[in-house]
């Protein structure tokens, strides 16, 4: 598979170099009549280029860790700086263009849009991102190639398989060349081929210089990962380079 | 940063075309049929009103009538209970001192006269006038006729104007011009017999019962001078208050009455009656536009229903859109632009349905059918097409936008949890 290069973004001023950068995070659910304390301080710092797994028992904090690091909801406390960026206190259209901007979404069950073809899921971000109509054609064609569906182009998502569909949403993550690309369990509806597929998918896509953030229960995807991050009753508990297989630059 | 993009939501319009046909159909068939309400009733209004304008001319145009009547107020040490009874010649001094009326007229009637053609007698009404009785009262002749002239008057000529229903009773299908025919056992030549019209008010009966003559001859056959009644017809709408104010001013010089003595001075104002029946119609009219608009609004409802159905249905699908950094306007326009186009179709339809049944209802013959000459014909003006508009779009946007803003207030984090 051939990515795209990543190009230099203009006006992308990373904290020391750090894409992510999480300090005491903490975020709490109100209920009504009792609070979650979902994430208890949370200090998380992504750097260009890693691949990092964040494991964990179901209901440790993962999805909304995942949530707040996708500016898809905001912590009740801490800072939290994406690109640099400070996202603390943008109202929900400011969060949407950053997500657009800097973020790819990659889901446990794709979320394609069903009445949608492959490849007008693809430039789905690109129009919210205000590319225009040619460009964005060009581009989704170019992304879908990379993922191997050239010939699956004009498909709905229910003409797809599993694995075809979660490739087809890879590269729609893709699509705005994001500084990060966030998984939520990408294998966990797919059956072992599959999920092998989309995992190698993932990996290649890191070697050609994305950073990457997944959200797994599969050890074989942590395997593959540059460093592992694990959560427990919303604190990291642990927090591992896995040796020899890092392709920091 | 775009803060709304109208190509954006197009094209989010386009792509969510897929919806459930079924209730689609439905939707518009309501707004059609609220549409085809609101229009064919404000129609029947607008023909009613129309008609009744018609039916108010039929009289005569910015015209008062004035009745003898006795007074109510002590004057210039005279009683009260006097009658005022003013004469054949004071028409002439009251058209020297009215400079705010283009015409003053009087009349005498006589209640009950034979008038006989053949072998045919019927009892009826037949009032002397001035012969400028027939411009201000809009007695206009059938062609082949005409109305008494100046010089019917000056000669006290025995001519004769009839109502139109009136000839008919005396002649059948003969045409009376040029006929004789008796009054009381005088001759009297037929020179004219008057056209249909649409007559809504009356003070001594329906013009086409009665037959007029000249005032002159009038006072010569039945040695009457005393006025049953005086007409006058004020230049403009507005010189009315002004007529109304010399001609009281006038009299009350003459007949040495209280000008402000309101049971000698009153009159029939047709100018107020118009205003008064003008106000009656702007209600009548509103009231059938809330009837309509409540029937479209129902309609509404229903694309508002299905709106939600739709927001509810596409939770996740916009869920997934705001994650992948649509605004939330970009969101909720497809949904304003989906209820809007229903309820533009169902308009659209509505019109089309609407005009169809206003042309086909146009056809109907109405000469002869008292009911539909009362009630006109349903007739379309831009007032009620732009109306009717402004309520469509009005109730397309609001059927659109609640719905919008539930889409607005979906939480991305919320809808894309696990399963």
């Amino acid at each position: 598979m051939n990515w795209p290069m990543k190009k230099k973004k203009n006006g992308t001023a990373e904290s020391n170099g750090h894409i992510i950068d999480m300090r005491a995070i903490t975020k709490v659910y109100d209920t009504g009549k009792i609070q979650v304390e979902a994430l208890r301080g949370i200090d998380i710092k992504v750097k260009k280029g890693e691949f990092v797994a964040i494991v964990g028992p179901s209901g440790s904090g993962k999805s909304t860790l995942l949530n707040l690091l996708g500016c898809l909801d905001t912590p009740t406390d801490g800072e939290y700086r994406l690109s640099g960026e400070t996202v603390a206190g943008l109202d929900r259209d400011h969060l949407a263009d950053i997500r657009n901007r800097r973020v790819g979404f990659v889901f446990q069950n794709f979320n394609l849009l069903p009445q949608l073809s492959a490849l007008e899921n693809v430039e789905m971000p690109m129009l919210f991102g205000g590319v225009g109509r040619k460009e964005r054609k060009r581009r989704a064609r170019q992304r879908l190639e990379a993922v191997g569906l050239a010939d699956r182009v004009e498909f709905k998502p229910t003409e797809l398989s599993g694995g075809q569909m979660q490739r087809v949403a890879i590269a729609r993550a893709l699509a705005m060349e994001p500084d990060i690309v966030l998984a939520d369990e990408p294998t966990g509806n797919l059956d072992t081929g599959s999920g092998t597929d989309v995992m190698g998918a993932l990996q290649e896509l890191w070697q050609s210089g994305s950073t990457l953030v997944v959200v797994t229960h599969d050890k074989a995807l942590a395997q593959r990962a540059n460093r592992v991050i694990e959560i427990r009753d919303g604190k990291v508990v642990q927090d591992k380079t896995n040796g020899g297989i890092s392709n920091l630059r | 940063m775009r803060l709304f993009d109208w190509r954006v939501v197009g094209q989010l319009f386009l792509k969510a075309s897929s919806l459930q046909r079924k209730r689609a159909t439905l939707t518009v068939a309501a707004i059609a049929w609220g549409t085809v309400a609101i229009i064919m009733l404000l129609s029947f209004g607008e023909g009613l009103k129309i008609q009744l304008m018609k039916g108010r001319r039929g009289m005569g145009e910015n015209i008062a009538v004035w009745w003898p009547d006795e007074t109510s107020k002590v004057w210039q040490g005279l009683p009260e209970g006097r009658p005022i009874r003013p004469r054949m010649d004071d028409i002439d001094y009251l058209r020297g001192r009215m400079t705010a009326a283009s015409g003053v007229i009087g009349e005498i009637t006589s209640w009950s006269s034979s008038m006989t053609y053949g072998q045919t007698t019927i009892t009826g009404r037949v009032t002397g006038a001035n012969w400028e009785y027939g411009e201000i009262r809009h007695h206009f002749p059938q062609s082949g006729g005409r109305f008494i002239n100046i010089n019917d008057e000056r000669d006290k000529r025995r001519v004769i104007f009839l109502g139109d229903a009136l000839a008919e009773d005396i002649f059948g299908d003969i045409d009376p011009v040029g006929k004789t025919m008796f009054v009381d056992r005088v001759p009297y030549l037929v020179v004219g017999e008057l056209q249909h019209k649409m007559q809504m008010g009356t003070y001594k009966g329906p013009d086409e019962d009665g037959a007029i003559i000249p005032i002159t001859t009038f006072a010569a056959q039945f040695g009457r001078q005393r006025l049953t009644n005086i007409v006058f017809k004020a230049r403009t709408a507005e010189d009315m208050p002004l007529a109304r104010q010399q001609f009281n001013e006038s009299l009350a010089a003459k007949y040495r009455f209280d000008p402000t003595d309101e049971q000698v001075t009153g009159l029939w104002d047709t100018v107020e009656g118009a205003k008064v029946m003008g106000n009656i119609m702007i209600g009548l009219q509103g009231f059938l536009g809330i009837i309509g608009a409540l029937t479209l609004f129902i309609g509404g409802i229903g694309v508002a229903n299905i709106m939600y159905a739709v927001v509810k249905e596409k939770t996740r699908e916009i869920g997934v859109q705001m994650a992948l950094g649509a605004r939330r306007g970009w969101v909720t326009g497809p949904f304003v632009l989906q209820g809007l186009s229903y309820t533009l179709v169902g308009g659209a339809l509505g019109l089309v349905i609407a005009m169809i049944l206003i042309i086909l209802l146009g056809l109907m013959p109405v000469e002869g059918n008292q009911a539909l000459e009362f009630l006109g014909k349903p007739t379309l003006s831009w007032q009620i097409a732009v109306a009717t508009a402004g309520i469509l779009g009005g109730i397309g946007i609001l059927a659109g936008y609640f719905p919008a803003r539930r889409a607005a207030t979906v939480d991305p984090a919320e809808t894309l949890r696990y399963e």
